[in-house]
This record gives C-alpha cells, sequence and structure tokens, in this order.
C-alpha cells in the first residue's frame, strides 16, 4: 500500500497523546454543563412537570374543602404524592433523547466511566427538576394550610428527597429505553421503589406542621439519598449498556 | 509511529435464531485500512458494533495491541472511535456546541482547533447555527470534523459517505488517507468504492 502521494495536512491533529486526556471530573462537568445548556434552549419541558405538581396542590383544596383543619389531614400525603408524580413526569426526558441521538453511545464508547457520566446527567436533572420542586413545596403547603413555621422542614424533606426520586427514576428511564411508550412500565418500575421516600418524606412533613421533632425522617430521607448516589448510577449504567446492544 | 494492530480472530454473532456472522478473522497493523463490502443485512454494522463492543459476541475475540478488549473494554474505547448510520449530533445545538461536548468529553480541544476542523471539513459558515437546520450531508461533515478531531488510532466508520455529495465522498477518502499516513487504522462500511488513493485498502465481502 503506499500513501505516499498523500499529503496531511498541519490541521489535522496527530494522534492524541494520552497526557490531553479528559479527566473523569471534566468529563462529568462538560456533561452538565451541555444538559444545563440544552435544556435552557428548550424550557417548555421543565415546564410540564412543575404545573401538574402546582395544579394537583391548588386544586385539592377546591375539590375537598377550604376548611383548614381538614386540608392540614391530608396535606403531606397530597404534597408528596403530587412531588412523586411530578418527578415521575420529568423522568421520560432524563435520557430519551440522548438515546435517540446517538450521544449515550458515544457516551459509552467515550473511554470515560459511564457511571459518572449517567451520575453528571442525574445532578443536571435534579437540578433542572428537582430544585424548582423544592422552591415551589413550601408555597404549595402553604396553599394546603401548614403554617409559616412548618416550611423550613417541608424544604428540607423535599430538597433530599428529591436528589433520590432523580436516583431512583434514573434506574426506571435506563431500563425502559428500548421500549415505545414507556411510561406506563416507567411508573411500575420506579414507584415500588420510591415508597420509601414517600413515606418518611409525608412524615417530615406532618410533624413538621404539628410542630414535632423532624430530624429523625429527615436523616432517613438522607440515608435513603446516600444509598441512591452510590447505587443508582451504577445501575443506571448497566441499563443503559444493555439498551445499546 | 504505528498503532494497533487490531485483530479479530472467529467473530460470531447471531442474532435470535439468526447467525449474522459466522467465523469472521482479520488482522490490520498501524498505517492500514480495510473496506468492509457485502449486500444490506450482510452484517457490516453488526461487524464494525461487536468490535467496538457495543453488540455482544456469542464467539470469538478482539485484539487491541495483542489484548483481548473485553478485558479492559475502557482502554480501548480510550484509542477508538466509532461513527454510527447517524452523527451523534443534539439537533438543538451549534456545530461547534456539539463538537465541543462530544470531542471534550473525550480530550482538551482549544476553540481555534474547532473552528479549524469546522473549516477543513466545509462547515464553517454554519457553525454557529443550531444543528437542526443543517442538510443531512453538512451533519455528517460536522460528525467527520468530529472524528478528526478526536484524533484516535483505530476508526470505525458505518456508512461513512452517506448523504456526501462527490467533493464529500473526496473528503472521506482524504480523512483515511491521513489518519493511514500517520500509523492509524481505519475500518468502513461501505456501499460505494472510496475514490482517489484508496483504491489499494484491502476489502473483506461480507455474504448475506
Amino acid at each position: 500500500m503506499s500513501h505516499g502521494d498523500v499529503e496531511v495536512a498541519a490541521l489535522t491533529p496527530p494522534i492524541v497523546a494520552r497526557s490531553s486526556a479528559t479527566s473523569a471530573l471534566g468529563a462529568a462537568a462538560l456533561a452538565l454543563e451541555r444538559d444545563l445548556l440544552l435544556a435552557f434552549r428548550h424550557p417548555s419541558q421543565l415546564v410540564q412537570p412543575l404545573a401538574f405538581f402546582a395544579m394537583v396542590t391548588l386544586l385539592f383544596p377546591l375539590a375537598l374543602s377550604p376548611e383548614p383543619a381538614r386540608l392540614r389531614e391530608v396535606a403531606p400525603g397530597v404534597l408528596w404524592t403530587a412531588a412523586l408524580l411530578a418527578s415521575l413526569l420529568a423522568l421520560e426526558f432524563l435520557f430519551r433523547d440522548d438515546a435517540h441521538d446517538g450521544t449515550l453511545e458515544q457516551y459509552a464508547l467515550s473511554g470515560q466511566s459511564l457511571t459518572t457520566l449517567l451520575f453528571a446527567k442525574i445532578a443536571a436533572h435534579w437540578v433542572l427538576t428537582g430544585v424548582p420542586l423544592t422552591l415551589m413545596a413550601p408555597l404549595a403547603a402553604l396553599s394546603l394550610g401548614a403554617s409559616p413555621s412548618a416550611l423550613p422542614g417541608i424544604f428540607a424533606a423535599v430538597l433530599i428527597g428529591s436528589v433520590t426520586l432523580s436516583l431512583i427514576g434514573s434506574i426506571g428511564a435506563a431500563l425502559t429505553l428500548g421500549i415505545k411508550r414507556s411510561g406506563a412500565l416507567l411508573s411500575l418500575l420506579t414507584l415500588p421503589l420510591a415508597l420509601p421516600v414517600l413515606i418518611f418524606g409525608a412524615r417530615a412533613t406532618q410533624l413538621a406542621m404539628s410542630g414535632g421533632p423532624v430530624v429523625a425522617p429527615l436523616e432517613l430521607l438522607g440515608a435513603l439519598a446516600v444509598l441512591g448516589t452510590t447505587l443508582a448510577p451504577l445501575a443506571a449504567a448497566a441499563a443503559v449498556r444493555i439498551s445499546l446492544e | 509511529m504505528p498503532e494497533g494492530p487490531l485483530e479479530v480472530e472467529d467473530l460470531s454473532v447471531w442474532r435470535g435464531e439468526r447467525h449474522v456472522l459466522r467465523g469472521i478473522g482479520f488482522s490490520v497493523a498501524g498505517g492500514q485500512g480495510l473496506k468492509l463490502t457485502g449486500p444490506n443485512g450482510a452484517g457490516k454494522t453488526t461487524l464494525l458494533r461487536s468490535i467496538a463492543g457495543l453488540t455482544y459476541a456469542e464467539q470469538g475475540q478482539v485484539r487491541w495491541r495483542g489484548v483481548d478488549v473485553r478485558r479492559d473494554l475502557r482502554a480501548f474505547h480510550a484509542s477508538s472511535a466509532y461513527l454510527g448510520h447517524e452523527p451523534p449530533l443534539k439537533p438543538d445545538l451549534t456545530a461547534r456546541e456539539n463538537l465541543r461536548y462530544w470531542v471534550g468529553n473525550r480530550r482538551r480541544v482549544a476553540s481555534r482547533e474547532l473552528g479549524a476542523a469546522l473549516q477543513r471539513v466545509g462547515v464553517e459558515t454554519c457553525a454557529e447555527q443550531p444543528v437542526r437546520t443543517l442538510s443531512a450531508g453538512q451533519r455528517r461533515r460536522v460528525a467527520l470534523a468530529g472524528l478528526t478531531l478526536l484524533a484516535l488510532p483505530l476508526w470505525l466508520l458505518d456508512e461513512p459517505t452517506t448523504h456526501l455529495d462527490m467533493d464529500g465522498q473526496q473528503l472521506v477518502g482524504q480523512l483515511i488517507a491521513e489518519q493511514l499516513a500517520r500509523g492509524g487504522i481505519a475500518l468502513a462500511a461501505l456501499h460505494h468504492p472510496l475514490p482517489g488513493t484508496l483504491s489499494a485498502v484491502p476489502t473483506l465481502e461480507l455474504a448475506a
């Protein structure tokens, strides 16, 4: 074979040296930045789950009874059920577009840790869906009859709980990647795993509203978040690899 | 410095009941290329995907620098670039942003380099447009710019000339020739003969 007549253009870089390779942290930061940028180009996807959350928590007082005592009784359950379902709505967007346009494939073949890259994606997803939900939850609690003194506890519970919801949801979203119209299956897979968050979150909210000590359920929520942080990205990465086969 | 070699030994892939690849074996050393040809459904894509480690091969071995790639898939991925049917680009990001994230994921890349690569493949005028507004051929050119920027020793290309005009096909031939000239390896599934200097590259014909 002769390539003597081929002139190598100066623009073509030489084969890359290991020293210029992107670090795992750098790659994760880029993945995070990219997802945030994409979300700001397409904000409509983010509004939908939030609107759902706002509607449910605002419609309940109208439908049930405007009586504060009665509302306060159901408030924790309503708040957390709405938060759980809203986070489920947001999950569909987590990996779908990236699977469709080959981004996940390139991530899997990048030589970087897929777990780390997916963790960055989940973090971006939480910033875009969990954080707005956390900011909205105290307002929703007010409309359900919570006193202002209960709001810090509720805020903390939703803040920690939404982290776990994003993490757990990522496993379900990754497992259902190859399936068309995966919404129902996604809920079926994710909801049972999310039950502890629902239970402890509602408990923390209930205690906060009755003026009791919220530390214990918050600690349990924190433990769940730590468990999710360590395990969920690994499981999601394994599921993504299978979906690429 | 020549890279590789890439050795494929007795590779077999089943899809359900269908035996898609049957005992494929070849060896490509640094500075060499290999064209994969064959009718639709012959398994060109499957072969490339199983070399890349995306599709599981039930039997056989792929060796890179003499080591079974399954022993350290990430190290192998760090030296190989796979370009599939569809350019891996985000429609809502501009061509430049796409390359920044795609290439940046693997190596540090300067903005000047991005501009130079986009100019090289002839899409510098639409570098700041969202990729969704580009034609299929322009998108393919952006993907080729990314491929050269990755600057990796092993290229696995699935139909790299799809949607490209004559000039674009020349470009693919030229890029592959450069890859070989600097000691790299290129495997390409092709329907059309590559133009120019690459007529000497050996061909592996897959039967349907």
